[in-house]
């Protein structure tokens, strides 16, 4: 059974916090749920299906059902880290598409910038890991695991500390139209390149921000899409995969991109060349390099001279990526990024982006994402939506 | 040697043969009999044909650098990450020590050796050749 056209997103909001040390987690959720069924023009009623990722508190989706006030007949707390809410508009659709649900509301929020959280610490998933012991001991963290994958694709390809800084420019001159973006400077590919060295090859703004806030979107089936005055956005390819150290056989120049791009290209019957706008997660520069690749966008090894000269920059460039200025200038709320991805790829093709960055006759979009790590395992998700 | 203080690893009884041999400064990594192919980190049941006839093998100890970062913010002191793959054809993740963290680089042949841990047997690690 394929999902192609059997749902529709509705309704999307993006929290406007970027700091919320007064406020709650399970607070944030429920005011990005809000947003969100008010932005579709639905309500709280209206919503029998939910799903959550690791970001929300309690026992999988079970204190935010309650906490939220819902009574739903389908559940889905699937946690593939920052992808995880890609992934949920996927699992939406098939959810709709065998009648198990006809709203389904996702959630994420989150708020590590307040609690202190860095991108150069060790977190923790516990002592049964099976890869714990293996790797705790040598301080695998979020920043040096990338950082490994840029080294590997710099010796493969060529790809230059300068390519990837493009990446982070791009990014800035959409940040700019975004009174939201916690930075919205412009910046050149020589300041990311005098920015500090985190972990060689990574300078400070080849790195994502650390924000609070949260994002939400609705999935429905098309009768109650069609029955909503918002413009149609239309699910028509989708694709989840995995890929980690296959046993010690490590190719860190690859990611699950790949496999879940193909299946979403596969099913929507379109290819690379016929998307308009890209939402692609950001959590660092290289990470986005490589998912362009595995998405097909370019050759594998290609990335680098794809996105230089302002490739990815909205009205000038060949393919427009984030243009609210993703996680690199805008946000990266609760440390996941593909909720945020695919809100803007839905601002997109309504034609509600900002005027200085909307795509013209935007009318098929990607958005994809990985969570976990790219440098030790990870899942990724692809999700390819048109204007109906 | 890095001033970082390694966390000791949590072991478990189906990794302990690897961290006692540690301890006796040896490297184990695990071979299936059914596939004849070699894995890491080590598994009870193969990852590759999913037989549960996996042995420890004691590796060579030698390898070649696959990738590396050297962590030099936010830390006490910098570190390098890093991806050996050993003579054994298996590529584990460890870090670079007992040398120049900025001559690193990646394809460079390196040796292991075993640093202790806080509090937890020791692990191994890889200096140059």
């Amino acid at each position: 059974m394929s999902i192609k056209g059997r749902a529709f997103l509705v309704g999307a909001f993006e929290h406007p916090a970027r700091k919320a040390a007064d406020k709650s987690v399970a607070q944030l959720h429920a005011e990005v749920a809000q947003g969100a069924l008010a932005d579709a023009g639905l309500a709280k009623s209206d919503v029998d299906g939910y799903f959550c990722a690791g970001d929300a508190p309690g026992l999988g989706p079970l204190s935010m059902v309650d906490y939220l006030g819902l009574r739903v007949r389908h559940m889905d707390s699937t946690d593939t880290g920052g992808c995880s809410y890609l992934l949920h508009v996927a699992h939406a659709a098939q959810a709709i598409a065998a009648g198990k649900c006809s709203v389904a509301l996702v959630t994420l929020a989150g708020r590590p910038r307040s609690e202190g959280s860095s991108g150069t610490q060790p977190r923790s998933w516990g002592t049964a890991v099976p890869d714990a012991p293996f790797e705790a001991p040598y301080g695998i963290v979020t920043t040096n695991s990338y950082a490994m994958v840029a080294m590997r694709h710099m010796h493969e390809f060529g790809t230059t500390g300068e390519q990837l800084a493009w990446v982070k420019v791009a990014a800035s001159r959409h940040a700019q139209h975004n009174p939201h973006a916690m930075l919205r400077e412009v910046v050149s590919v020589q300041e990311v390149l005098d920015s500090p060295l985190i972990a060689d090859p990574l300078h400070r703004l080849d790195c994502c921000v650390v924000s609070d806030g949260g994002g939400a979107v609705i999935v429905a089936r098309p009768e109650v899409a069609k029955s909503l005055k918002r413009p149609l956005v239309r699910l028509i390819g989708a694709g989840e995969a995995n890929k980690g150290q296959n046993g010690g056989k490590v190719d860190l120049t690859t990611s699950a991109g790949a496999w879940s791009g193909a299946a979403a290209f596969a099913e929507a019957g379109v290819k690379p060349a016929d998307i308009k706008y890209v939402s692609i997660y950001d959590s660092f520069t290289i990470t986005v390099i490589v998912q362009l690749e595995d998405l097909g966008f370019c050759a594998k090894g290609e990335g680098g001279r794809f996105v230089a000269d302002g490739n990815l920059v909205s009205g000038s460039g060949k393919l427009p990526f984030n243009t609210d200025g993703g996680g690199l200038c805008n946000n990266h709320p609760g440390n996941r990024g593909g909720m945020t991805k695919v809100i803007e790829a839905v601002r997109q093709l309504r034609g509600e982006a900002h005027p200085a960055v909307q795509v013209k006759n935007c009318d098929l979009a990607v958005a994809h994402g990985t969570g976990g790590q790219l440098g030790t395992r990870h899942g990724s998700a692809t999700l390819v939506l048109e204007r109906a | 040697m890095s001033a970082r203080k390694i966390p000791a690893p949590a072991v478990n009884a189906e990794v302990k043969p690897f961290f006692d041999a540690a301890g006796e400064g040896k490297l184990l990594v695990k071979r299936c009999a059914a596939c004849a192919e070699f894995h890491h980190y080590p598994r009870t049941v193969c990852p590759h044909c999913f037989s549960g006839r996996t042995e420890w093998r004691e590796a060579k100890g030698a390898g070649t650098i696959y990738s590396y970062s050297v962590l030099r913010r936010g830390v006490p002191a910098p570190y390098c990450i890093a991806y050996v793959t050993l003579e054994e054809g298996v590529t584990m993740l460890t870090n670079i020590v007992d040398c120049d963290l900025d001559s690193v680089r990646i394809g460079q042949k390196v040796r292991e050796v075993f640093k202790p841990t806080d509090g937890g047997p020791p692990v191994p690690m890889f200096t140059r050749v």
